[in-house]
């Protein structure tokens, strides 16, 4: 039933099909988590409830998706070593350490306070709950800091020796830790999870200004999520280009892959469209732009660019979908920046929440951070390929003596169960999205009480100032 | 390069560590999961919402204690968790499906519609008992022994089937039902409370058959086992194990009857802490059952330290914070759902 799949592929398959899945909910939580912190700050100053009203109702969201990211996550801290036991054995030394911090430092924290922020709002105080929401952003962002350090060894391992046994060994942890690709990685990714979650906010709340809902709350959601599409995805490009040129650094044969290019050239063409074809060691059907490849890559338009024929086949990735997601990621970030740019104007023109097409044009944009991010962690992990531990031991040699069959049958069971059970949490994002936020009565005071009776007639203006 | 391998013991200290997280985590989630096992049995649906609403803030918590473990394993002991994960490769991939089945459920049955949330009642319910029953799989599967070959798992796919591990999978099952049950009834009154209560009897009967079962089977099944808990005078030393288990179980059960509510749980904690110390006594020193000791798995001594000096620091802290979550949310579950 398996002759063409091999243990190997099969293990592959299966840990690129649940951390796929997986990375979706951290690209959307980390950033929901952020703004979450900052609507509740900016509830808790101003005294606007609207600001609350947003947060209840994107707080549920919150909940569904990091409760997904959970279950998806447990499943990989455990595939290292039913799938990759050999991988767990030989590296555990290094990546044991940094997998653990993060747990200490950002599952329990992030668990724990997730029960204050959903549960807690009537036996804490705002203060303490606002906290609680910030410990869980600033939770997200270290649990990113570990894991994205432990991929970014991976890719460009250093401060380590290979002992007799064949087993790695720490010599220097502050180069494990920030080896030279994790700033570039760390900072790319968290801006990505950003600006996924404000395309996905914009999104939402161009669907409730175009069909006239929620006004006053879409603009509180569209507004902010316009701030960050006008000043940060421009700075993904900048981050962007300096981890590709720590990637041409460390990892040169995935740039090649990147590029499409095979033959090392000065001039080196940009190739923005056509079809790698690994046997033939050429990319067809090519569009291209001269001398720019060289001039992003060196900057300097008769830069030499290495291809692909600099290595021997069986250390070259699969050149088509390195090349392909790569473009798509790339398409979408001009897609954001161009929404950004845009934005400004219609806003400089006073017409940012009431122009029908920009509106559709933000709705269509609303999954392109994930598109995005997917995209981008295809391009690094297949461009790596064919080594787990950059340079030092192949993915092939990575695997658990566990046989096809079981792999076969596990991975039918990720992909069904994923299907259905994420299936349903989107249909239930689908539905909170479709209610909307709901309205508070105004609150009293900054100590979060219910307003009592006796003070309605005071009116709006004192109550939210005292 | 840093390393606290001529100040401490590290390998002792990680053993011990990981055999308190792990404990950790059969208590923690072992009521949550139980209160999954025992959910469609609950008479009424509003019962039910509230039995939710008892363990909803805590869950998470509980579950991250399952990954520091295996994380812990993984960073302390690299070989025993790439012997171990293959070996018990099915029961892991059917525990954690059931792990997201469960885990989901918290979120979706409050979103579904009432026909949608009979399918997440179940999804809470057989992914509960899944989990359960295979962490119990793997104990009666690890305690047969790991057939290893050098640095790697040697045995089939299916070695860790048979009926002795199928026993321990409805042991832990019946096990965890108990300390749900008793959870249910500290944190619930009325009409909940009332089933609790016998929910927690029937489960404490199953509980002290399958304990006796496993306490006379394991040194029946193997020579080592036996000469360390029937010789003289082991078996004066030890004895005060199964003793205590019996006299909470009586404790647990006069308990019930007499309307207590918060120390048949405490007592349920007591019997898992003595069939802990139990199996930890006849698996010591190993780590990979009569294959490989802690000793030889360990990780190098500057990674079990490194990881060892954040222990330190920052585990007090978890402890401190899942101790204030407990207070704050302490006291009789809501029946609504708060959010």
């Amino acid at each position: 039933m398996f002759e063409d799949l091999n243990a190997v592929t099969l293990a592959r398959i299966q840990f690129a099909f649940t951390v796929s899945f997986h990375i979706l909910f951290p690209a959307f939580t980390i950033g929901l988590a952020s703004w979450l912190a900052v609507l509740e700050w900016r509830w808790l100053s101003t005294g606007k409830t609207v600001y609350a009203e947003v947060y209840r109702m994107w707080v549920k969201i919150f909940a569904v998706t990091f409760g997904m990211g959970v279950v998806s996550g447990v499943v990989l801290s455990f595939q290292f070593g039913t799938n990759w036991s050999v991988f767990a054995d030989k590296g555990g030394n290094i990546l044991g350490p940094l997998l653990g911090y993060e747990v200490l430092t950002a599952f329990f924290l992030e668990a724990s306070f997730l029960g204050v922020m959903l549960f807690g709002w009537n036996r804490v105080s705002p203060r303490m709950h606002f906290a609680s929401t910030v410990i869980v952003a600033v939770g997200t962002l270290i649990s990113a800091f570990w894991i994205l350090s432990a991929n970014s060894w991976m890719q460009t391992p250093q401060g380590f020796t290979l002992g007799e046994d064949g087993l790695l060994y720490p010599t220097n942890w502050l180069e494990i830790i920030f080896n030279p690709s994790f700033p570039y990685r760390f900072f790319h990714m968290v801006t990505a999870a950003y600006l996924t979650t404000a395309f996905t906010v914009a999104g939402i709340g161009a669907f409730y200004l175009w069909r006239e809902r929620h006004v006053s709350h879409a603009r509180v959601m569209f507004g902010m999520a316009m701030i960050m599409a006008i000043l940060v995805a421009p700075m993904q490009l900048v981050l962007g280009d300096l981890h590709g040129l720590n990637t041409l650094e460390h990892q040169p044969a995935k740039v090649s892959a990147m590029e499409g290019l095979w033959d090392t050239q000065r001039e080196a063409p940009l190739v923005l469209f056509g079809w790698p074809d690994q046997d033939a060691e050429t990319t067809r059907y090519k569009l291209e732009i001269p001398q720019l490849s060289s001039l992003i890559l060196t900057h300097d338009p008769q830069g030499e660019v290495k291809g692909l024929k600099e290595w021997p086949p069986d250390e070259r990735p699969p050149v088509a979908w390195v090349f392909w997601s790569f473009r798509i990621m790339v398409g979408v970030g001009i897609m954001m920046i161009a929404t950004g740019v845009i934005g400004l104007v219609l806003y400089l023109r006073k017409r940012l929440f009431d122009t029908k097409w920009f509106q559709v044009w933000c709705m269509a944009l609303t999954p392109g951070g994930f598109i995005a991010v997917l995209a981008g962690w295809f391009v690094t992990e297949i461009g790596r390929q064919p080594y787990i531990v950059y340079g030092f031991m192949k993915t092939a040699e990575a695997t658990s003596p566990v046989s096809a069959g079981p792999i076969a049958i596990s991975l039918l069971a990720f992909v069904v169960v994923y299907v259905f059970v994420f299936g349903a949490g989107s249909y239930y994002i689908l539905k909170l999205i479709a209610k909307g936020p709901g309205i508070l009565e105004p609150v009293y005071g900054d100590h979060g009480v219910a307003r009592p009776p006796i003070v309605t007639e005071i009116g709006d203006r004192e109550a939210q100032h005292v | 390069m840093f390393s606290l391998e001529h100040v401490v013991d590290l390998p002792l200290i990680w053993y011990a560590l990981i055999i308190v997280a792990i404990f950790l985590y059969i208590l923690l989630d072992g009521f949550d999961l139980g209160v999954g096992v025992v959910f469609p049995f609950a008479p009424s649906d509003p019962c039910r919402d509230r039995m939710m609403n008892s363990i909803a803030p805590f869950w998470d918590g509980n579950e991250t204690w399952l990954v520091l473990a295996g994380g812990g394993l993984f960073a302390a002991f690299p070989l025993a968790y790439a012997l171990l994960m293959p070996a018990i490769y099915i029961p892991v991939i059917i525990m954690l499906l059931g792990l997201i089945f469960r885990g989901v459920a918290f979120e979706f049955r409050f979103k579904a519609s009432d026909r949608g949330r009979v399918v997440w009642d179940y999804a809470f319910h057989f992914g509960s008992i899944a989990a359960a029953f295979m962490q119990g799989v793997f104990i009666g599967s690890v305690v047969q022994g790991i057939t290893v070959n050098g640095r790697q798992f040697a045995g089939g796919a299916f070695d860790w089937l048979n009926a002795y591990s199928v026993m321990t999978g409805v042991a832990v099952v019946s096990g965890y039902a108990l300390l749900g049950a008793c959870w249910l009834v500290m944190k619930t009154d009325g009409i909940t409370q009332v089933w609790a209560r016998k929910c927690a009897a029937y489960a404490l009967g199953y509980v002290g058959l399958f304990l006796a079962i496993v306490s006379i089977s394991m040194p029946l099944m193997n020579p080592a086992i036996r000469e360390l808990w029937w010789s003289t005078p082991n078996i004066y030393y030890l004895a005060p194990i199964p003793s205590t288990s019996l006299v909470l179980i009586l404790l647990i059960w006069r308990d019930l009857h007499a309307g207590r509510e918060v120390r048949p749980f405490l007592c349920s904690m007591g019997v898992f802490f003595t069939a802990y110390l139990g199996l930890g006594i006849s698996l010591w020193p190993y780590v990979v059952p009569f294959a490989v000791t802690f000793r030889q798995a360990a990780a190098a001594a500057p990674s079990q330290s490194l990881l060892l000096v954040g222990t330190i620091i920052l585990l007090p802290a978890v402890l401190g914070y899942t101790a204030y979550c407990y207070y704050l949310f302490r006291g009789k579950a809501p029946c609504e759902s708060a959010y």
